[in-house]
């Protein structure tokens, strides 16, 4: 199985404060150096809290931001200028807020015939026909292509999305939040619609969520960010069953489950590290029950852990025994 | 375009208006070929010549010419030069500001500097400096009033085309391989036109004055030549002796620009999606109530009752039933979890109890909200305003939105206790800091002093919780208090919620949408689909058992954690809009066990022991509603 | 707070060097000779030669700039040809009787404006609302110089309640009631205006704020309606007020200009057309940096207010 999409030592830092003269006087590190890769026709899941710069990661794959260091290889072929038009053709975004990502003044058909247009260069009746093929398998009817985007509900808009992505011919998929603006009820069908287009053409996904529910339910594998950098990374299935970075730990614990008892996994308001001011070792180790010395003095390196995941922790959980087992 | 029309033509000041402007341009455009004097000729035998005079129906100015006749001339001249300023002023500021606003970075430093230098003038001095420059004269005036309202334009039009050029749709016109120029054309302008139409109608009376003031003081039109300005400045030096020559002039001028502006107004109504939606009104400081039948009686079941609630939504012509007949109770140190999609009216429910729906458009129409036996629907504002905060308190969504930004943490938490008794400097301060050591901030005495923009969104959250608490209140509505939240700081705020109705014996109404929420922290749960309750119980029952379908198909939707990789189930369909509910049950469209008993008639809610449910054929008792 | 005030100072130095470039830059442009306007067009081709030297006209621009600008920093502001007296002492008197009118009359449309926008919000739709929303509309339509004229008529000649015009005893040893009834009319014509454009954005700015998550927050903690509006409300509002109120201030110190026309006042508006019909250019030059500075400090001044307001804006 060859890699769709590998990421090398990716990171991103903004320059923050001017000074009189217009010289920035800080640097926020967004995303600490990835490296990441996904096979061809997997799912990769990334979750996060807000602020742990998975957004900066999704807008660096599709070239909206230029990374700071690293590379991005898409089929073994390093993409090396940030020119969106040339990832569009390879890698495609879909965006959190629906209604927000498609201008409200043009009808869908424009909205669809934008990508047909500029990135294949189709004739007007090739494009005609593609759309309705695209439309057909989203499930969404021909006739909405001449109505406008205030005129659909979160669900049907997050389709049209999606519909316009699947134009761009791109096999890589990055979903940024795809569901989080949608109801439960709808949330599914989109889910479902998206699981369905993966096998049919063979699409490689990187989704990435807050919900960590969701991204299990989706992901084959999933990656764990805090503070801008990966701190686990393993097979869906036993990361949160069994998770062995203690973030990864405490997000299981957090999440609210039925049947479980309403117990704060931290009592007192703990919080992320300032990114002005980073902390010297383990970003998690201020809030870490286990750490140790070394954890606020060295930078854990992700290694692997067995099972297919690895874990940037000095101490990581490594009984199996976890309140997840109903 | 024609809806444009439609709402423009609604607006009858705006009407009135844009009549009053199609006579005036009519009149000046067929100027040439009425039968008027020559304005220019002089003829100072007939000097000031009062109004009604034989041959000069509006008199004659103090050279005899025909004041009329110079009128109708002046006006021609005033709306050419006012219009043309209007345009390039508006062309190039836009030009300048979509440019600036779009590259950013260097670009739009470079621009705006230029732009914040020119605004350092009060404008009349650029624009006499640029007269004085140019030399006095009408077109010199022209250049020099649009000169001046270029930056005007520039800054207006960046600001809307940052915050257009940052939204999503132009990110994901850039992966659809459009090039920057194309995304100006395509994707930015036709968002900003809207934008430079209400500028510019906003602000062409304006250009009108200013010309019509430099040829005031003599540096625009050029004598024998004259606009409405010029005019009026020339009969200054008569104005004691005969006032009609300064009366004449002036009046038209008051004319123009104001049904200028009138029209204006209506053009920035028409095209501002906000004003279309109503959306800027003034809320009222209590919902409106309008109440066709007497509300039911209090039943005595809990602490706070909710009766028959309807809340209506009455935008436009259209009625929306946003909650259609709620019933709930909630009794001391219990909590009520109330769950829905949204949409479904749990948050106007809530809102409704204290009267703080948004009105308008809000009217509550039916129904009672009884704390302690006494109807709060309806009562008088005062009373009303004497249980806020104080007998029944609300905690909010965003915690960021619902803090005053600009009041320190301290002194709103303070303002709460003094909004029902009066408190001490310091006694106000000590219970501010024991009410955020109550929900657990660190180090409270130096964090009331903190603005809530310096706060994370989990210790703004517990500001608001520690705001409901500040008078020991009986019962809390809590609107979704941790969706804006993450995960592990959600987890901290329930068990401070859940802390403290143990402690204090509270009454809590929880609002959600998260069956895990519920399922950890609600002692009773009612589910709400298209503004009712379709079923209610105790909350181990109903996730154990659920026996309305859509709560049976809800929950299965939700993926769980801790199940892996799998297929959702899914509702195919959309939740009914509740401008136009149908007549039975509203789920029926989206029912695998619809019959045609459903859709026949309003459907009742019926309990057996603690659990109710509004179906015909309820999921049996026996079956799991787990796949 | 003293480190912010240092900070937009310090910013506000490039802003003035602009302010003269431009200024120099439109003077420069100025077709024909100076000196010919000057001395007039009789004037002897040697003659002309040697006031150009004397002025320094004959040096490359750049260099006649710094000349300027130098002698300006020294406080050299030239001498007004016209008037045979030093620029600066002109200016700065006749700047006095400016910011007499112009300061009245902006504290004039400040309070009213931001009071009559707050009423209206809160009265949306009422009685008060639609009053204030019409005598508004009518006060933006009316031209300044229109309206003082108006004035003189019904008040100075026939009700015979203020002098028509004239202000003479700003300096003098004359009583403030001589000054005030000097005063009323035209500070009056020209807040009126002002007044409506602040009263309008007030009122929108109310409407805005008011639909706002917190102001439902402080209802339901149960403040009163009256702690609502001007407590919660107003204050948030003041935020889009303030920036409002700096560019007004240019607007009342522009009207100025025709209303000192129309009542005759002293001022630096009716100095500076004076000079730019007579060709003048150095008072013309002298007066307009002059002003353009003091607007500038007084831009300062209200982004220091805008920042004490609201504390999320870095200082």
């Amino acid at each position: 199985m060859t890699d769709a999409l590998k990421l090398t030592d990716l990171s991103k830092t903004f320059g923050v404060g001017r000074s009189l003269l217009g010289r920035r006087t800080g640097a926020v590190r967004a995303v600490h150096p990835i490296t990441l890769s996904v096979p061809q026709g997997q799912t990769l899941g990334i979750v996060g809290e807000s602020g742990c710069g998975k957004s900066t990661l999704a807008r660096m794959l599709v070239g909206l931001l230029e990374p700071t260091t690293g590379r991005i290889e898409i089929d073994g072929a390093v993409l090396d200028n940030a020119d969106p038009a040339d990832f569009g053709k390879r890698i495609q975004y879909v965006f959190q807020d629906p209604i927000a990502s498609l201008n409200p003044r043009k009808t869908i058909r424009q909205i669809m015939e934008a990508p047909l247009k500029r990135l294949h260069r189709m004739s007007a009746a090739d494009r005609r026909q593609r759309i309705l093929e695209i439309f057909e398998s989203v499930n969404l009817r021909p006739e909405f292509l001449d109505r406008y985007p205030h005129e659909f509900s979160g669900g049907q808009a997050q389709r049209i999305g999606i519909a316009r992505t699947l134009a761009a011919n791109a096999r890589i998929l990055i979903l940024d939040e795809p569901v989080s603006a949608l109801d439960v009820s709808v949330q599914a069908q989109v889910l479902n619609l998206l699981a369905d287009l993966r096998t049919e053409f063979d699409l490689t996904y990187l989704f990435i969520s807050h919900d960590l529910a969701v991204v299990e339910a989706v992901s084959d594998r999933i990656a764990v960010l805090y503070f801008g950098s990966v701190v686990e990374i393993g097979p869906a299935a036993q990361i949160f069953a069994a998770p062995k970075h203690p973030y990864t730990r405490l997000l299981a614990d957090s999440a609210p489950v039925v049947g479980r008892p309403l117990v704060a996994p931290e009592a007192e308001g703990a919080e992320l590290p300032d990114p002005l001011n980073p902390p010297r070792g383990c970003a998690f180790a201020a809030r870490c029950p286990r750490a140790v010395d070394q954890c606020r003095t060295q930078v854990p390196r992700l290694s692997p852990a067995g099972a297919g995941a690895e874990v940037a922790c000095f101490r990581p959980v490594n009984v199996p025994e976890h309140p997840m087992s109903r | 375009m024609t809806a444009f029309v439609a709402l423009l033509a609604r607006n009858r000041l705006a009407l009135a208006g844009g009549v009053v402007l199609v006579c005036v341009v009519l009149l000046a455009l067929a100027v040439p070929v009425l039968p008027l004097a020559d304005p220019d000729v002089t003829n100072t035998a007939q000097r000031f010549q009062p109004p009604l005079s034989p041959g000069a129906l509006l008199g004659t100015d103090h050279l005899g010419r025909d004041l009329l006749s110079r009128l109708l001339w002046g006006t021609r001249l005033s709306l050419a030069v006012g219009f043309a300023a209007a345009i390039a002023a508006a062309t190039i500021g836009a030009a300048i500001g979509i440019v600036a606003g779009f590259y950013g970075g260097r670009t739009d430093n470079i621009i705006m500097r230029g732009v914040d230098m020119l605004m350092a003038f009060p404008y009349i001095l650029l624009a006499l400096a640029i007269v004085a420059a140019l030399g006095p004269g009408l077109f010199n005036a022209l250049i020099a009033v649009a000169a001046v309202n270029v930056p005007f334009f520039a800054r207006n039009i960046r600001g809307i085309t940052v915050g257009i050029a940052h939204k999503e749709f132009v990110d994901a016109a850039r992966l659809a391989g459009l090039s920057n120029r194309r995304i100006i054309l395509s994707e930015i302008l036709p968002n900003v036109i809207p934008v430079i139409v209400i500028a510019m109608s906003t602000t062409i009376g304006w250009m009108i004055l200013e010309t019509a003031g430099l040829s005031f003081l003599g540096l625009g039109s050029q004598p024998p030549q004259a606009d409405l300005g010029s005019m009026l400045g020339e009969a200054r030096s008569a104005l004691i002796t005969n006032p009609h020559t300064s009366i004449v002039p002036g009046v038209m001028i008051l004319i123009i620009v104001m049904s200028i502006n009138l029209l204006g107004d209506g053009v920035r109504d028409a095209l501002d999606p906000r004003l279309k939606s109503g959306a800027l009104s003034r809320p009222m400081a209590a919902t409106r109530v309008d109440r066709a039948q007497t509300p039911p009686p209090p039943s005595g079941a809990g602490l706070l009752e909710v009766a028959a609630l309807e809340t209506q939504f009455h935008v436009r012509n259209r009625v929306y039933r946003a909650v259609g007949g709620v019933d709930l109770h909630v009794r001391k140190g219990e909590c009520l979890g109330i769950i829905g999609e949204s949409g479904s009216g749990k948050s106007v429910t809530a809102l409704s109890i204290m009267g703080l729906v948004a009105s308008p458009p809000g009217v509550i129409t039916g129904g009672a909200a009884y704390y302690d036996g006494h109807d709060l629907i309806g009562a008088p504002y005062g009373r009303l305003r004497d249980i806020r905060g104080r007998s029944v308190s609300y905690i909010f969504q965003d915690p960021l939105s619902t803090l005053h930004p600009l009041y320190r943490v301290g002194d709103q938490l303070i303002e709460a206790i003094r909004a029902h008794r009066p408190i001490g400097r310091a006694a106000g301060r000590a219970k501010a800091v024991e009410l955020l050591r109550a929900v657990r901030i660190p180090n409270p005495e130096k964090r009331i002093t903190d603005f809530p923009h310096e706060m994370s969104g989990g210790m703004r959250q517990r500001v608001g919780i520690a705001m409901a608490l500040a008078n020991d209140p009986d019962v809390i509505i809590a609107d979704e208090p941790t969706t804006a939240l993450d995960v592990t700081v959600q987890a901290q705020v329930l068990t401070i919620l859940d802390d403290l109705r143990r402690s204090r014996g509270l009454a809590i109404i929880f609002i959600t949408h998260d069956f895990g929420v519920v399922a950890q922290l609600c002692d009773r749960v009612g589910v709400m689909y298209a503004g009712r309750i379709v079923e209610e119980g105790l909350t181990s029952d109903i996730l154990r058992a659920p026996r309305h379908p859509y709560t049976a198909r809800l929950m299965a939707c939700v993926p769980e954690l801790g199940a892996g990789k799998r297929r959702l189930e899914a509702i195919p369909g959309l939740p009914p809009v509740v401008d136009n509910l149908p007549q039975g049950c509203a789920f029926a469209d989206r029912c695998q066990q619809v019959q045609a008993a459903c859709r026949r008639a309003g459907i009742p809610l019926e309990r057996h022991g603690t659990h109710a449910v509004r179906c015909l054929y309820p999921v049996p008792q026996s079956q799991e509603a787990t796949p | 707070m003293t480190g912010y005030i240092l900070k937009r100072l310090l910013s506000a130095v490039p802003v003035l060097i602009g302010i003269t470039v431009i200024v120099f830059l439109i003077m420069a442009l100025i077709p024909g000779d100076p000196a010919t306007a000057i001395l007039g067009s009789y004037a002897t081709p040697e003659n002309v030669a040697k006031l150009n030297r004397d002025l320094g006209l004959d040096k490359p621009l750049v260099q006649q700039y710094f000349i300027w600008l130098g002698n300006m920093l020294q406080g050299d502001f030239g001498t007004s040809f016209a008037l045979n007296r030093p620029v600066l002492d002109e200016v700065l008197e006749r700047f006095g009787a400016t910011l007499v009118l112009a300061g009245t009359a902006f504290v004039l449309c400040a309070v009213l404006g931001v009071a009559a926008g707050v009423v209206s919000a809160a009265n949306q739709y009422g009685l008060a609302d639609k009053a204030i929303t019409f005598a508004v509309l009518l006060g933006i339509s009316i031209p300044s110089f229109f309206l003082g004229m108006m004035m003189i008529l019904l008040f100075a000649v026939n009700l015979r309640w203020f002098p028509v015009s004239g202000m003479w005893p700003i300096y003098g040893a004359r009583s403030l009631s001589v000054l005030l009834t000097h005063l009323a009319m035209p500070a009056f014509a020209l807040a009126v205006v002002a007044t409506g454009v602040v009263a309008r954005l007030s009122r929108s700015a109310m409407l805005e704020v008011l639909r706002q998550d917190f102001i439902r927050t402080a209802r339901a903690k149960g403040v009163s309606e009256r702690g609502v509006i001007w407590r919660h409300a107003l204050k948030a509002a003041m935020v889009a007020i303030i920036p409002v109120l700096g560019i007004q201030a240019g607007f009342v110190l522009s009207g100025a200009v025709y209303i000192e026309m129309v009542f005759q006042w002293p001022g630096v508006g009716r100095m500076l057309v004076d000079a730019i019909l007579k060709r003048d250019i150095l008072l013309v030059q002298g007066g307009v940096v002059l002003v353009a500075a003091c607007y500038v400090l007084f831009n300062i001044a209200v982004d220091v207010a805008q920042s004490l307001l609201d504390p999320r804006i870095k200082t």
